[in-house]
């Protein structure tokens, strides 16, 4: 197809507003929450229809230290669990903030009409969770995300300055002089090209989970804002920690990675290898010795309540049950598809197992044909999601670009090298919140800046590329090719020369992806088209990634390498931050996190002795 | 046959099945396209349509995102039955030559298994919403009076109960009744131990309870397994009965208006 700019430009549809929002998950729909109720005008843009992003699969729970189960729980005890979990590599600023603010934004989340399981004494039920040292997660059953995403959906429609945009994209971000201008999309349904002008921009596009094989994510996380604001000059940080959640389902093929809650292993369920062990007392780290149990009555005392006993090692970290996982597989412990046991049938009764893991009975009866309550499912590490991604400033939300912020999974700094089960949940609604609160009082001082006509047309050629006459590259067979590769050389244990191998392949896909395909006559919800669109960025996320991982010398938190297995002290304090190069290659600089204030020192100590 | 290979799950693909996909958009013309398919018996449905985009028909339009049964996009008519592609395996159908797959009939169509779904999203904002007590920071409520709305709370929004409604699919009462899934959101408003807010005027008028004539047909498509009729709509019913035709309540709305 010919494309004609001059003629394309003619037709373009055009809003204006003060704040945009990109990503209608929990983080894009509490940001706007905040713009609404700073009196301004929001548009939500939406990849897919309302209530449907990434948010609404998550199962186990939010965590906030309301203390409702545990009254030894404080914002303290979070804050060193959060940081623990992290390897202290987490930006300590947001840490505290998120563990200050998590309770009410969960109890608020409450007054919006969301419905948490109850306690006895009719509060807001927490469970137990990886890495937490008290019971802290809010939950419905196992399906908190779907709570949480339609009680902000419910909330932010009845607000009448805002608009939502549903199945519509953003495929480049207009940056001129430093400062955001706005962002340039289609409408997926009929295809329409679109140009939103914006005071402030937020993203919360989430992360990029689909560009791995194995996943648990939907087809939404390819690293749309990670790769369009480092389009723009904008910084990327903590790339190379991707975690890998050690409960995907491993069978069958069809939904290999579909995500398995922590909250079986919170509700008491264990894990056991080919062999009938309990294999994870083998594995846990020195860090972790006085937190975990050493015996299996221990562990089994600590599930019936006893305040004294110490943690079953099921409840490790995810990246050090990934792990541990991994090497029974490997030392030929695993089960019959490559996984491990997990047994929550002998732990709890059947009527238990199927009021607080409903989904769970639900999704392996439906897709594996196994009841829960009778059998050991078999799981093994899927990727989940991204500790790192956009760097924002600590306090604020805002990227190094002027006027646009980052929320959510898409931003990076809170988790560390590593994030604790329950904490993403949180971390949507209190740093959705903070990002419109900030997006808003920037809004409100600024005026709108239009962007320039040759911004425009150059968005217009990026976003039609894929109709281009001469492409030849079907997207969906690069996708898959993309998958394997960063499965193979940038996955759970990386190694120099895998990973050198890996971007020579990487680059070469960069290549071949300005040649991917759109087919059919029309624009008209086009798959083709908008596969080809993602396909990019998901190439500029995997070669970030691997870039940002070589860097790392030293295994920390869900990054591991065979050639440098321990972590290193010095390195604790390091990022490694990336944009793009005059080249067009990604260029790394080194900085440095601060020490941490003694006043948050003291707050982890007595977190520790909580 | 040469053994073959999914390019995303590495399944061997060694049944072969004739896949008829209703092609075309609003703007153009409709028919059914047949795509002869490899698959792993252990797939669902969605994989193979998946399958045909990656082989055959790259600009297929449909709709999906978790692939896990909890978002509720990838809606369609299989065989004329409404279901979940993802959730639908092809073990249910051993030995089938031939599938159909035809997009939602109730919604308008934009493409493909693609329809305009929007008219929900538009019922739900008429609403009134969630209005906890005035003052209160945290609400105290106990398991026994949530497990009911907690039910309606399972709702994914896949619109299947909408799609098989007859009041909605079969007499088109998009003015008279909100269908399904919105009662079963107003009955989590309705029965939410602190909600303060009335509706009931709108669920009898508005939102139109009444054109419900309780087939169950609804419940039965649900994939969330929620009983739609007889845990939501029916108490539902009865709650507007009592407000509107129960003679003690009614006379004592006679007596207040004529003080």
């Amino acid at each position: 197809m010919k494309i004609d700019v001059n003629e394309e430009f003619k037709n373009i549809k055009r809003y204006e507003t003060d704040v945009l929002v990109i990503g209608a998950g929990g983080a894009g729909l509490r940001a706007a929450i905040s713009v609404a109720e700073a009196g301004l005008h929001g548009i939500i843009v939406s990849k897919s229809l309302l209530g449907k992003a990434h948010t609404v699969m998550a199962e186990g729970g939010a965590a906030a230290s309301l203390g409702n189960v545990d009254p030894r729980d404080n914002w303290m005890v979070h804050f060193r669990d959060t940081m623990k979990g992290g390897k202290y590599h987490n930006n300590w600023k947001m840490a505290e903030v998120f563990a200050k603010d998590a309770p009410e934004r969960i109890r608020e989340l409450e007054l919006y009409g969301a419905v948490f399981d109850r306690t006895e004494q009719g509060k807001i039920k927490q469970r137990n969770f990886g890495g937490h040292k008290f019971p802290r997660l809010a939950h419905v059953g196992d399906r908190t995300g779907l709570e949480l995403i339609r009680t902000l959906q419910d909330k932010v429609v009845h607000f009448e300055n805002i608009d939502i945009h549903m199945e519509t994209a953003i495929s480049k971000l207009l940056v001129e002089n430093g400062e955001v201008t706005g962002a340039f999309g289609y409408d997926r349904q009929s295809g329409d090209l679109l140009l939103f002008e914006a005071k402030s921009v937020i993203l919360a596009t989430g992360g990029f989970g689909k560009t791995f094989r194995i996943t648990s994510n939907s087809w939404e996380l390819t690293g749309d804002g990670e790769a369009m604001l480092y389009n723009e000059g904008g910084e990327l940080t903590d790339m190379e920690f991707i975690q890998f959640h050690p409960t995907g389902m491993v069978y069958p093929n069809s939904v290999k990675g579909t995500l398995v809650t922590e909250g079986v292993r919170g509700e008491g369920g264990i894990l056991r290898n080919s062999e009938g062990k309990r294999f994870m007392f083998n594995y846990v780290p020195e860090m972790f010795k006085d937190d975990y149990a050493t015996t299996e009555e221990e562990a089994d005392k600590w599930i019936t309540g006893d305040p004294n006993a110490r943690r079953p090692p099921e409840l490790l970290t995810r990246d050090v049950v990934s792990k541990a996982i991994r090497s029974e597989v490997k030392a030929g412990r695993g089960s019959p598809h490559g996984g491990a046991f997990l047994d929550i049938a002998s732990r709890r009764t059947p009527e238990e197992i199927k009021k607080a893991l409903p989904s769970m009975y639900h999704q392996f009866k439906k897709l594996a044909k196994l009841d829960i309550t009778k059998e050991p499912m078999e799981v093994g590490p899927t990727a989940h999601y991204a500790m790192g991604g956009i760097k924002v400033d600590g306090v604020t939300q805002e990227t190094n670009i002027k006027g646009i912020f980052a929320a959510g999974e898409v931003g990076a700094g809170l988790h560390g090298a590593n994030r604790l089960g329950g904490n993403s949940l949180t971390d949507l609604l209190v740093f959705g919140k903070i990002a419109g609160d900030y997006a808003a009082k920037r809004a409100k001082e600024t005026t709108l800046k239009k962007p320039s006509e040759q911004k425009i047309k150059e968005a217009i050629e990026v976003t039609l590329e894929p109709f281009k006459d001469g492409n030849d590259i079907n997207p969906y067979e690069i996708h898959a090719e993309l998958r394997e590769k960063m499965e193979e050389y940038a996955g759970i244990v990386r190694d120099e020369q895998g990973m050198k191998k890996g971007l020579d392949v990487l680059y070469e896909f960069l290549e071949r992806s300005k040649h991917v395909k759109a087919s059919g006559d029309s624009r008209m919800y086009n798959s083709s088209w908008h596969q080809s669109l993602d396909v990019k960025h998901m190439v500029i996320t995997g070669i970030i990634l691997t870039t940002a991982a070589l860097q790392r010398k030293e295994s920390r938190g869900a990054h591991t390498r065979e050639d440098f297995p321990k972590p290193v002290d010095d390195l604790i304090k390091v990022l490694y931050v990336i944009s793009k190069g005059p080249d067009g290659k990604p260029i790394v600089k080194e900085e440095l996190y601060d020490d941490l204030p003694a006043d948050l020192q003291k707050a982890m100590e007595e977190g520790e002795d909580a | 046959m040469p053994e073959k290979i999914d390019i995303y799950s590495g399944a061997t693909l060694d049944s072969k099945i004739d896949l008829s996909i209703q092609r075309g958009s609003k703007n153009s013309e409709v028919k059914m396209e047949k795509y002869t398919v490899e698959y792993d018996k252990t797939e669902v449905v969605l994989d193979l349509v998946h399958r045909v985009q990656a082989e055959f028909a790259p600009d297929l339009a449909v709709r999906w995102n978790c692939k896990a049964g909890k978002c509720g996009s990838c809606s369609a008519e299989v065989n004329g039955s409404p279901k979940l592609m993802c959730m639908t395996k092809m073990s249910d159908y051993t030995n089938a030559k031939s599938m159909e797959i035809r997009p939602m009939r109730t919604f308008p169509l934009i493409k493909d298994l693609v329809t305009d779904v929007s008219w929900n999203f538009e019922k739900n904002k008429q609403i009134k919403p969630f209005k906890p007590p005035t003052g209160v920071k945290e609400l105290t409520m106990y398991q026994q009076h949530v497990d009911r709305i907690q039910e309606y709370r399972k709702c994914i929004e896949c619109f299947l109960c909408q799609d098989t409604c007859h009041v909605l699919r079969t007499h088109e009462e998009f003015n008279q009744y909100a269908g399904p899934r919105f009662m079963i959101r107003l009955a989590t408003l309705e029965f939410h131990p602190e909600d303060q807010e009335d509706r009931i005027g709108e669920i009898k008028n508005t939102f139109g309870v009444n054109m419900c004539n309780i087939t169950k047909c609804c419940q039965e498509v649900c994939p969330e397994e929620i009983h739609i009729t007889d845990n939501g709509i029916i108490p539902l019913k009865e709650r507007v009965a009592d407000n509107f035709y129960d003679p003690l309540m009614m006379a004592v709305s006679w007596i207040k208006r004529l003080l």
